[in-house]
């Protein structure tokens, strides 16, 4: 099948051009032997079946990073590539572009945010830019989608040419030959969206901004998960499921160990979806109702951020706070990714560039960041308690982060590397985009959650049944009760809590535990240890030793900061 | 009057030339392939307080560096 690559600088609208190319079957795949995502689709373009390839961005053909040598070398793999450059940029984004034409490639230019040119003032001569550079150019708007067709009907002239070998400064000379021939520039009036652009990384009134645009939020992903669960999935669950499980509990007696396994205990009588703990019916409820409106609105929330282009602002101003913690600004963008799931927060990581900057990002993530689907439940359990015990447990993980972050920053040997990123423009999200992705990634939470969840809850109640807890329960009595404070009883927590932490949290959910109980075992279940597909993505990114080490600091700091919470709450 | 100063010392707003990036190959060609050359006009957007990150916009890119980052950055401005 014909490769068609995307290749362009970051930030030109590739995923916009993407996904306007490729219709429903899109897949995200790591790059063989490494870590590193890119998106596939298959789609048929001019009657042919053709696989096209959304390559991470890159600024030239020489690699400084582990993400760029992955993008050289697809590159070097590909039928067709559509260089996706930003005809606002057009001096920066050509020596990619020249790169690519002096070294044989088949290339077809897709000039793109055609319409920006307008409003900013840039008049480009396409026919003549298509001349000076030999290859077919097509001014594209993701937006609209206007262009795309023409690209599409002129990617046959995309042929392989000849390689030659240009001298770097002089690749810079010939750009500003091109740009003066073919670019002229008029005075225009600064939109809204560039004012705001300025406001956002001022010192003061960004911050403000940020605290708006996060409290924004977090109200907005509170109001779309809570109303999803209370107006529509819980009912929905209670109205079609409720009879179903309860006559498979009339059938099978509402007891006995298949009982026990499917429905799970009966509560005065009746199913509990929240505490039966069946496959069937906690097992179920759990991803399905309690988790999934919220990994729904905060994706959605966190897709309309990041195509907004707000995120790299946000690093800019937290650069030094982060610097503090041993990191820099970019980091945050790893800790809002990990807020959602710490897989994906944990690959987020390989964008630093030193080892040290890693393992204090991964391990301040993983022992201080809990994943959409624990807060979730936290929220649902501790919540009904009152928001101080609520507020407790976040701003326990808070300072745990911030200290744990100095702490390392002041012991670990090495500096941190200064910022160095492009801040994009804002753009308005394209609905399309936004959806696509909002859809790609709560498929992957169904997928890698409701098997685990499953999994998790069959082997608490086999080892419940098998009285394997009642005996790990004897065993750690002295860490649980005597340091925590928590009956023995919750080591099951604890046990499902490396496979899932949001069905840990929901078993703390039928112990009966008081308040301080409750918010001491959600503390710890964040902090102690993480769940094992981050455990594996961790131990991937880090090496091994490194996640010895890692993971030792995670139980020593649960051991601790539960003890201390035992004490002064 | 024409002056010499580093990227810190540009008041926001400020518009200058770059004149040279003291630094070795691999940070002047990541800022080159950025859109920081030597020649090339550059406008100081903000600068972050306690030594933090500087932007500035070159062309229609906005960038942020490090203050470190910044300093080795030399700038013509007409004061």
């Amino acid at each position: 099948m014909k490769k068609i690559l995307l290749v362009g600088n970051p930030n030109v609208g590739k995923s916009a051009i993407f996904s306007r190319l490729t219709g429903v079957k899109v897949v995200v795949a790591n790059y063989p032997g490494t870590t590193v995502e890119y998106t596939k689709g298959k789609t048929r373009l001019l009657g042919e079946a053709v696989e096209i390839i959304d390559v991470p961005g890159i600024y030239s053909l020489s690699p400084t990073c582990k993400a760029e040598e992955v993008a050289v070398k697809m590159v070097s793999e590909a039928d067709v590539i559509i260089n996706v450059v930003d005809a606002t940029n057009l001096e920066r984004n050509l020596s990619l572009t020249l790169e690519l034409i002096e070294k044989g490639y088949p290339v077809i230019i897709a000039l793109n945010f055609w319409d920006e040119t307008k409003h900013k003032g840039i008049n480009i001569d396409v026919d003549k830019l298509q001349e000076l550079l030999g290859v077919a150019v097509v001014p594209t708007c993701g937006l609209t989608g206007a262009g795309i067709r023409e690209l599409v009907m002129r990617m046959r002239e995309a042929k392989p040419g000849k390689k030659v070998d240009i001298d770097y400064h002089l690749r810079w000379q010939k750009i500003g030959e091109i740009v003066n021939q073919v670019q002229k520039l008029t005075h225009h009036h600064h939109t809204f969206l560039q004012i705001l652009e300025e406001l956002s990384i001022k010192p003061f009134i960004g911050l403000l901004l940020a605290f708006f645009v996060i409290g924004i939020s977090f109200v907005v992903i509170r109001f779309i998960g809570e109303s999803l669960i209370n107006y529509i999935l819980d009912p929905a669950f209670e109205n079609t499921w409720r009879p179903v499980v309860t006559k498979i509990s009339q059938a099978l007696g509402g007891k006995g160990l298949v009982h026990y396994i499917l429905i799970g205990n009966l509560i005065n009588g009746e199913i509990d979806f929240g505490l039966s703990f069946g496959l069937l019916t906690t097992g179920l409820y759990i991803p399905i109702v309690a988790v999934l409106p919220y990994i729904f609105s905060f994706y959605l929330m966190l897709g309309i951020l990041e195509d907004f282009g707000y995120l790299p602002r946000l690093a800019v101003l937290v650069d030094n706070l982060m610097h503090k913690l041993g990191l820099h600004g970019y980091a945050i963008i790893s800790m809002i990714l990990g807020l959602g799931c710490n897989v994906p927060g944990a690959l987020a990581t390989r964008l630093l560039e030193n080892r040290r900057e890693k393992f204090i990002a991964s391990t301040l993530m993983a022992i201080a960041v809990p994943c959409m689907a624990q807060i979730a439940v936290i929220v649902g359990l501790v919540g009904r308690r009152g928001f101080l015990p609520l507020g407790t447990v976040f701003f326990t993980l808070f300072i745990l982060w911030v200290s744990l972050g100095f702490m390392l920053n002041k012991i670990l040997k090495g500096e941190t590397p200064p910022l160095l990123l492009e801040i994009p423009p804002y753009r308005i999200p394209i609905l399309t985009v936004v959806i696509k992705k909002l859809s790609w990634r709560i498929k992957g939470f169904l997928f890698a959650a409701i098997p685990y969840v499953l999994l998790g809850v069959f082997m608490v109640n086999m080892l419940y049944a098998l009285k394997v807890i009642d005996f790990l329960a004897k065993i750690f009595t002295p860490v649980l009760k005597n340091i925590w404070g928590l009956p023995p009883s919750a080591i099951s927590a604890l046990l499902v809590g490396f496979l899932r932490k949001d069905v840990a949290v929901g078993m703390l959910g039928p112990l009966n535990l008081t308040t301080k109980q409750l918010i001491i075992g959600s503390v710890i279940l964040a902090v102690y240890f993480p769940c094992v597909a981050t455990f594996v993505v961790l131990t991937r990114e880090l090496g091994i030793r490194d996640m010895i080490k890692s993971a030792m600091l995670m139980i020593v700091i649960a051991i601790i900061v539960g003890g201390i919470l035992n004490l002064i709450l | 009057m024409d002056m010499i100063v580093d990227l810190t010392r540009l008041k926001p707003g400020e518009e200058g030339v770059v004149r040279e990036i003291i630094g070795g190959p691999g940070l002047i060609r990541r800022l080159e392939n950025m859109g920081i050359r030597t020649g090339r006009k550059i406008r100081k957007m903000s600068s972050h307080f306690w030594h933090g990150p500087q932007t500035v916009q070159v062309g229609n890119t906005n960038l942020a560096l490090g203050y470190g980052m910044a300093k080795k950055i030399l700038v013509e401005v007409e004061r």
